[in-house]
């Protein structure tokens, strides 16, 4: 006993709460996209970590082969996945509007197993490093802040900032919130509800983009990286209420400490089952997300 | 102001609106009355493009509704307030309002058109930062209307805005489109509740099974022997 309460007021535990924010920080970020175009469309993008996956890619060849600078290869990365986002609404769920959910998720799934045979063809197993470290933040002699951590954190803080301003402050922000309240209605406000749909789906795409700028920083670019986060992004939204932004936002920062605290006290493998744990609890005692408003 | 001629419009194989013809003239309200079913909202739809005609003309000013796209409808001075409101439920009061000047030619005058909302309902300037969905039967009403009026319309489609209301809310209802036509609005609108709306509206048509059967002025139609046996249990 004397143990535990020495771990828990040790500097360290101050370090793994302070990672565990700002792994939060890039799990909100990777949620906010799929939430939001859930709460929009009412479909889910099961490909949306390929969507990434291509976006880390991206990034990958602009700034090692291209040899553009990095922020400019992350714009690139940002482009090139809006137009992802743009075209998946476009050619797939656009003409699967109308039809039964079961069948919008096997043509999302569907395109997971394309997006990953596309980038096994073109680009072949390999894992691929990009090679940027940032280093570390010394905040005392023991406590050190990976400084990729933060910068991903801080975007994701800035676009969580910005998304919100954009959605409760400009017209077309208020169109977004509108149609997911009522989808045939917004026609007799003057809206087109079809470019609203296509906005959406490359605003989701872009957010996708800026999570793989933060993501290739962190990780190796291979073919199956979607997989590693697809599943902890999906529990996200479904934690926070699917389509509840704020909802998602949170349960980002739940599941995270979850996840680091779990590996503070045991090893890091153990805070995933602690974090999936709590996840499958929650779902038996609320359903419908921990976050979700009622309706 | 608004023509319609022989339209047909209907959901897939069934058709619900058979050879409608009718006017609406600048400064007029006009009713269509009829029992349930009879496709009075069907009307109302197909006239703001929710549902595509399949026969007919309709003519807004001189110009074809039928083929402008369905959310241009309402940038022609065309305004829907539809059956059960329909609210935004989770924005705000204001946020319902800003929705109903949408398009980037109504944007300039929002802050004008609220003004004229709110002086007209004070109840939502109490209520602007209030969740739609919170409101009572009543107010509910008054916003939807509200967001049509933001666009400032030529003519306001109002489809059964007595429906699901108390009676006491009802009252008040009525006594909002006199204050709506007060301002020089034309207005069509459904309903029914036949005797109320005939107190309120000029001239109406009778629909039934999706034909107008009978047409008239107010007082002809209140005195009408057939009305008052079909609609008001006299």
């Amino acid at each position: 006993m004397a143990e535990f309460t020495e771990a828990l007021f040790s500097i360290f535990f101050v370090e793994t709460l302070i990672n565990g924010l700002l792994l939060g920080g890039v799990l909100a970020l990777l949620s906010l996209g799929l939430n939001l175009i859930f709460g929009v469309i009412d479909v889910v993008w099961i490909c949306y970590a390929e969507i990434i996956m291509l976006g880390m890619y991206t990034i990958y060849f602009l700034h090692v082969d291209g040899g553009m600078p990095l922020i400019a290869a992350a714009a690139g990365g940002v482009g090139v996945t809006a137009l992802l986002g743009w075209l998946t609404h476009r050619l797939v769920i656009g003409y699967l509007l109308d039809a039964a959910p079961i069948n919008q998720l096997l043509a999302t799934g569907g395109l997971l197993f394309f997006f990953q045979g596309l980038a096994m063809v073109a680009f072949g197993i390999e894992f691929r490093n990009l090679g940027v470290s940032l280093g570390s933040l010394a905040l005392s002699e023991d406590i050190y802040l990976s400084w990729t951590r933060l910068l991903s954190f801080a975007i994701a803080a800035g676009v969580v900032i910005v998304l919100f301003q954009f959605l409760s402050r400009s017209y077309l922000g208020a169109a977004i919130r509108a149609i997911s309240q009522d989808r045939e209605i917004m026609v007799l406000m003057g809206v087109n509800t079809k470019k609203l749909y296509l906005l959406t789906s490359a605003i989701g795409g872009g957010l996708a983009g800026l999570a793989a700028a933060l993501l290739a920083m962190q990780y190796d670019v291979h073919p199956f990286i979607g997989l590693s986060f697809g599943p902890i992004t999906f529990m996200v939204c479904v934690m926070g209420g699917l389509g509840n932004m704020v909802g998602g936002f949170l349960a980002a920062f739940v599941f995270s400490e979850l996840i680091t605290i779990g590996g503070y006290f045991a090893e890091l493998e153990w805070g995933y089952v602690l974090a999936f744990g709590f996840f499958i609890a929650a779902m038996f005692i609320r359903p419908e997300g921990l976050f979700a408003r009622k309706s | 102001m608004l023509t319609l001629r022989h339209v047909n419009a209907g959901y897939g194989d069934f058709q619900a609106l058979f050879d409608v013809s009718l006017d609406v003239n600048a400064g007029e309200a006009v009713a269509v009355i009829g029992p349930n079913g009879a496709g009075k909202s069907t009307l109302m739809r197909v006239i703001s493009g929710l549902i595509p005609a399949v026969a007919g003309s309709i003519e807004m000013e001189g110009t074809s509704v039928l083929d402008a796209p369905p959310y241009e409808i309402v940038g022609m001075g065309v305004a829907h307030v539809p059956e059960n409101r329909r609210l935004f439920p989770r924005m705000s009061v204001e946020d319902n309002l800003r929705m109903g000047c949408y398009l980037p030619k109504f944007r300039a005058r929002f802050e004008e058109r609220k003004r004229f909302v709110y002086e007209l309902f004070p109840r939502m300037q109490e209520r602007r930062d209030q969740l739609a969905g919170t409101l009572s039967g009543g107010e509910q009403q008054m916003c939807a209307i509200g967001r049509a009026l933001m666009s400032d319309p030529k003519i306001l489609l109002m489809d059964e805005p007595s429906a699901g209301l108390a009676p006491v809310i009802v009252q008040q209802v009525f006594e909002l489109i006199d204050r709506i036509r007060a301002e020089g609005l034309t207005v069509l609108i459904v309903e029914q509740n036949v005797k109320q709306v005939l107190r309120v509206v000029d001239r109406a048509y009778v629909l039934e099974s999706g034909s107008l059967h009978m047409e008239g002025t107010a007082d002809e139609l209140l005195q009408s022997p057939e009305i008052q046996k079909s609609f008001m249990g006299m």
